[in-house]
């Protein structure tokens, strides 16, 4: 019998020779089969029967940023009426403990951040320099109202600082006069936000290091 | 129930009786009392058992641009009055006046923020120096030719 009616005399026809390729293709196919009944396991890496449970892996900047926005320290510190609005922050309506925040501490060596809450006067500011240059870094400061930022309704005063920015170096402004409990949880917020972003290993992506601001600064002049 | 507020003639009767040649003028709301005589006047204030002022409520004073007045406000609590004294400073230059401190403790700190935002000396306190603003800052920002 001749399928394409074309065989040559004397010779099988083409599927008689691939017979056996066929079988062969027709194997492997039920074999994978055969063996694939259940789903392999999701890749993972190998860890360990006795810390299973134990671990879990990920960046050293997430854990680090993680571990540091989670225990925002403030110290103990308020200048004007700013600070009751920043104390009624730390009570429970407002509760500043879901932040792990509540522990303002009353040595400036064991607080990560400062806020610095009413109006700065002149006479004031070498002590806030001074609280601020104790603090260990990595540190923060959070300029809470508008006296603290620009010197609010002083500005242009003999005695009042134009902003604590003219001291140290701010990292959130929280505008408001004074800001309410829920403008200050923002502005935490906001400072969580900041610090997530934080690269915090040498050879990372080229952004600046945590509390190497004039590192950073200085590293374009650097690379030129 | 309110204080009785001593004033007029009354209370100038007998601060001049008191100490001669001490009052200027008076009203219904104060005395004024020339500035040499203060420290006499107040400690007779506070030492005369029927006026009794035992209470020195505050000391101020007030730029008039042609002269200067610092003003005592005084409470008695056991005999339940209140009074105002006060006395003209002259002219603009650094002017003086006797403290009162010696009388009542309490014009401690209240006569060295006169002398810090005002710029009136108090001959006798203690320790006359700033009390708000820092030491070498130039002028006295209450005064009205301050700027």
């Amino acid at each position: 019998m001749t399928i394409h009616g074309n065989t040559p005399e004397g010779t099988s026809p083409l599927s008689a020779r691939t017979w056996q390729l066929d079988q062969d293709e027709g194997q492997t196919v039920q074999d994978l089969k055969d063996s694939s009944a259940e789903p392999l396991a999701e890749p993972l890496i190998e860890v360990p029967d006795d810390i299973k449970g134990n671990l879990m892996v990920t960046s050293v900047d997430a854990l680090v940023n993680w571990s540091r926005k989670s225990a925002l320290w403030p110290v103990s510190f308020g200048l004007a009426c700013c600070a009751f609005e920043m104390i009624a922050s730390s009570m429970g309506r407002f509760d500043i403990a879901r932040f792990g925040m509540e522990a303002f501490r009353a040595s400036p060596r064991q607080a990560d951040l400062m806020i610095v809450a009413g109006t700065v006067t002149w006479k004031m500011s070498p002590a806030i320099k001074r609280i601020y240059d104790q603090m260990a870094d990595p540190k923060w400061v959070i300029s809470m109202g508008v006296c603290a930022t620009s010197g609010g309704p002083y500005y242009g005063s003999y005695s009042v600082v134009p902003g604590v920015d003219h001291i140290i170096p701010v990292d959130v402004y929280v505008p408001g006069c004074p800001p309410r409990p829920d403008a200050l949880l923002f502005g935490i917020m906001e400072l969580h936000e900041k610090i997530k972003k934080y690269r915090n290993l040498p050879n990372g992506p080229n952004l600046p290091l945590l509390g190497n601001r004039s590192k950073a600064a200085t590293s374009p002049a650097e690379d030129a | 129930m309110g204080l009785v507020h001593l004033a007029g003639p009354d209370l100038a009767r007998q601060l001049e009786a008191a100490v001669a040649d001490s009052v200027e003028e008076w009203n219904d709301d104060a005395v004024w009392v020339k500035t040499p005589s203060i420290a006499g006047v107040a400690e007779f204030l506070q030492a005369d058992p029927v006026l009794d002022f035992q209470f020195l409520n505050s000391i101020s004073a007030v730029d008039y641009i042609g002269y200067f007045e610092v003003v005592y406000h005084l409470t008695s609590f056991r005999q339940r009055h209140t009074a105002t004294i006060k006395s003209k400073i002259p002219g603009r230059g650094e002017s003086i006046v006797p403290s009162v401190y010696r009388v009542w403790r309490g014009a401690d700190f209240q006569e060295r923020e006169v002398w810090d935002l005002m710029g009136i000396r108090f001959d006798g306190h203690p320790n006359m120096k700033r009390i708000m603003l820092w030491e070498g800052f130039q002028g006295h920002p209450l005064r009205k030719d301050f700027l």
